[in-house]
């Protein structure tokens, strides 16, 4: 779909941000809500845009079941699986502008494919091929960042370099639950208040932090945690892709209107494990993830699109076959991608020259030598 | 005696200190029901409850921070940092508070703390998971800086230091945690100094002194320079501060040349400090100049270059060669 450049006028932002409570616009059986203000935010998603979304919540499932797969057969040294937060990826990556940029964490693969990233460069890092996979100023999203919370700080300076260059784009940072107890968030908050800065602040609460419950971070909302910094706050259903949708041009909008910082909290829910290294069976229930089945974000969009006639077999069919040609040359790409050289390992560790890495790259390349001189 | 791998060995070790003094307590991110991602801390807290075994919020300076309030009140906190990469944000805790607050007191305040780390690289883990940052704490005065090479001494050396009034960084290889050994399990407190080094294999020719995660493969060096006529010695240096310079000495006295081995980067390293001290004590001992093998002065590199950073056999033989035949 179209990036809509929905402009909110600046003195009509506190209409929405004062409703009060989660934002849901498709109910968990597929039905549209009444009365929520936040549907005047997606007034132009009609029937082309929403199979749009759907397309692309189908396609970056289909994604990361190639990518849990291919760690399983050992092509990838890890994977952390984004299964069920779809649509909070989707849905806020899709309000994004092109020259808005994106700080996310290391879930974030629908976001990285909705900005256009090539997935086979998402496994390198995975596959342990590479630090990174692409240049973050070509797709407007920066590498992943491993160490949680780090991100948040970085989406705030270059919020302040937005506004000290006098444009009107934004910065938007993903970040987890688990995330929200680092300093590094607490301090973005802090930065991003003081600064007015166009940042959004994009938590992404799957309950789960490894094995920690979200009550070890926090006995308030996540949406909460903004506001004796100043910032509001938006709590959105991160199951419901038209109303991830909506938080995220809201948020966009203040921030370009020059109105600061948002905190948007989507509840949503990790269906799978931490990353292929965890067992989730040790910490929660069965019971606990059926609870969740239920509201899987496709399903719901599924269920809206049958009901208003915008999808049937043959449409659902040529999407699935759409998201396996994509899975197809992920998989092609990985089995393809060449381990690093000797040489790389030297090489971008700083700008200009540097003698004692210069001397160590020669004598570990006369070390390598000396092995085809042996044999 | 039992046969344990050096995770279970370190999980006996805590239950002992936990058993022994009840103002030992455990904090850290999924060390509860997960038992921690390598399972050292399994069952700790079905067994000693959630006020021992403590799920902190995801915040490495909130952990160790509380864990020196919690010294200052009493207790004798054991925390655990997940990865090695992710010891950075509680850096400042530990080096300007946790190091010092024993001197900036006059000895009025302890803060017996043992900060449980898995480090270094060998796992094809993703960036930050393969860390080797001990020469920044061996840095800082006031820490006790350790690390196990084996099951016996995880199970003898996280109790030690539990004991210790001192705090303790208290590194893992984690590539050895799945390592198997004889674990003299008695629940006594070993009577063998922490900070004292082993001689783990005896020779003539060289000594390598290495730690934690590179002693298995100096162990393995020394038997393939076994077949080629070359006799080496081995010494676990065990602590890497204080350093048992004492047992380093007695060796290279013996055999005459020193190669150090570990997994961080060469330059600024404790290979650099060993040597220095070496060079100054055994200067009329040596028969050639000390030599070290370690990682680049690059960043831990991804993991499928990771077999170029991390020093092998044949890298530790090859400085051993050159300190035979120095050119």
């Amino acid at each position: 779909m179209t990036t809509a450049q929905v402009r909110v006028p600046g003195d009509r932002i506190p209409e929405w941000m004062d409703f009060d409570g989660l934002v849901q616009l498709i109910s968990v059986d597929g039905q549209r809500t009444v009365g929520c203000p936040y549907w005047e935010l997606v007034g132009d998603v009609g029937a082309a845009q929403l199979r749009d979304l759907y397309r692309d919540m189908v396609v970056v499932r289909r994604i990361d079941v190639e990518a849990m797969a291919l760690q399983r057969q050992g092509e990838l040294a890890l994977w952390a699986p984004l299964l069920g937060q779809e649509a909070a990826q989707v849905g806020s990556a899709r309000a994004l502008r092109p020259d808005d940029f994106v700080f996310p964490s290391y879930r974030e693969h629908g976001v990285a494919y909705c900005r256009g990233v090539d997935p086979v460069a998402m496994l390198r890092l995975w596959r342990g091929a590479g630090l990174s996979g692409w240049d973050p100023a070509e797709y407007g999203i920066a590498t992943p960042a491993i160490v949680v919370g780090s991100q948040a700080l970085h989406a705030t300076g270059y919020a302040l370099g937005i506004t000290l260059d006098g444009a009107t784009s934004a910065a938007l940072t993903y970040f987890g639950d688990g995330a929200t107890s680092e300093g590094d968030i607490a301090e973005a908050f802090g930065f991003a208040a003081s600064y007015v800065a166009p940042v959004v602040f994009f938590c992404q609460n799957n309950q789960w932090a490894i094995s920690e419950p979200v009550r070890v971070q926090s006995h308030a909302s996540i949406a909460q945690r903004g506001q004796g910094y100043g910032i509001p706050g938006i709590q959105v259903d991160g199951n419901d892709v038209l109303a991830v949708l909506a938080a995220t041009r809201l948020a966009l909008a203040r921030a370009s209107a020059g109105q600061g910082p948002t905190l948007i909290e989507a509840v949503t829910y990790r269906m799978g494990p931490h990353t292929t290294s965890d067992d989730p069976t040790r910490y929660r229930s069965h019971a606990d993830e059926e609870e969740w089945r239920v509201k899987d974000p496709l399903a719901r969009l599924s269920a809206l699109l049958r009901a208003e006639g915008l999808a049937d077999d043959g449409f659902d069919q040529r999407v699935a076959t759409a998201a396996d040609e994509v899975a197809a040359d992920l998989r092609q790409g990985c089995l393809a991608m060449p381990d690093p050289e000797p040489a790389e390992l030297f090489a971008h560790v700083y700008a200009d020259p540097h003698p004692l890495l210069r001397e160590e790259q020669v004598a570990y390349a006369d070390y390598l030598a000396g092995f085809d001189e042996d044999s | 005696m039992a046969t344990m791998s050096l995770s279970k060995a370190l999980n006996s070790g805590l239950r002992q200190a936990m058993e022994r003094d009840p103002k030992v307590v455990l904090m850290g991110e999924d060390i509860g029901k997960l038992g921690g991602v390598f399972r050292v801390t399994e069952g700790l807290q079905r067994d000693f409850g959630d006020r021992r075994v403590i799920d902190t919020p995801l915040a490495e300076s909130g952990v160790i921070g509380t864990a020196v309030g919690l010294a200052v009140r009493g207790y004798r906190p054991v925390c655990e940092i997940q990865f090695d990469g992710f010891i950075y944000p509680a850096f400042d805790q530990i080096v300007s508070q946790v190091a010092r607050l024993r001197y900036r007191n006059e000895g009025r305040v302890s803060v017996p703390l043992t900060i449980r780390v898995p480090f270094g690289g060998g796992v094809g883990a993703v960036e930050h998971h393969s860390e080797s940052p001990e020469a920044y704490f061996t840095h800082t005065a006031g820490l006790r800086v350790v690390t196990p090479s084996n099951a016996a001494d995880g199970y003898r050396m996280i109790q030690q230091s539990i004991a210790s009034d001192d705090p303790v960084v208290f590194f893992e290889p984690k590539r050895r945690y799945w390592e198997k050994g004889e674990v003299d399990d008695d629940g006594a407190l070993s009577d063998i100094p922490l900070h004292r080094a082993a001689v783990l294999a005896t020779g003539s020719d060289v000594t390598i002194a290495a730690y934690g995660p590179m002693v298995a493969t100096a162990l393995q060096a020394a038997r393939i320079g076994h077949t080629e006529g070359i006799s080496i010695e081995v010494v676990d240096l065990r602590s890497l501060s204080p350093v048992d310079f004492e047992t380093i000495e007695a060796s290279v006295n013996k055999t005459g040349r020193l190669v150090v081995a570990h997994e961080a980067s060469v330059f600024g390293g404790l290979g650099a400090e060993i040597a220095a001290r070496v060079s100054e004590r055994c200067f009329f001992h040596l028969e050639a100049p000390v030599r070290r093998v370690g990682g680049f002065a690059t960043p831990y590199p991804p993991s499928r270059a990771e077999h170029h950073f991390l020093p092998d056999a044949d890298r530790i033989l090859h400085e051993v060669d050159r300190s035979l035949q120095p050119s």
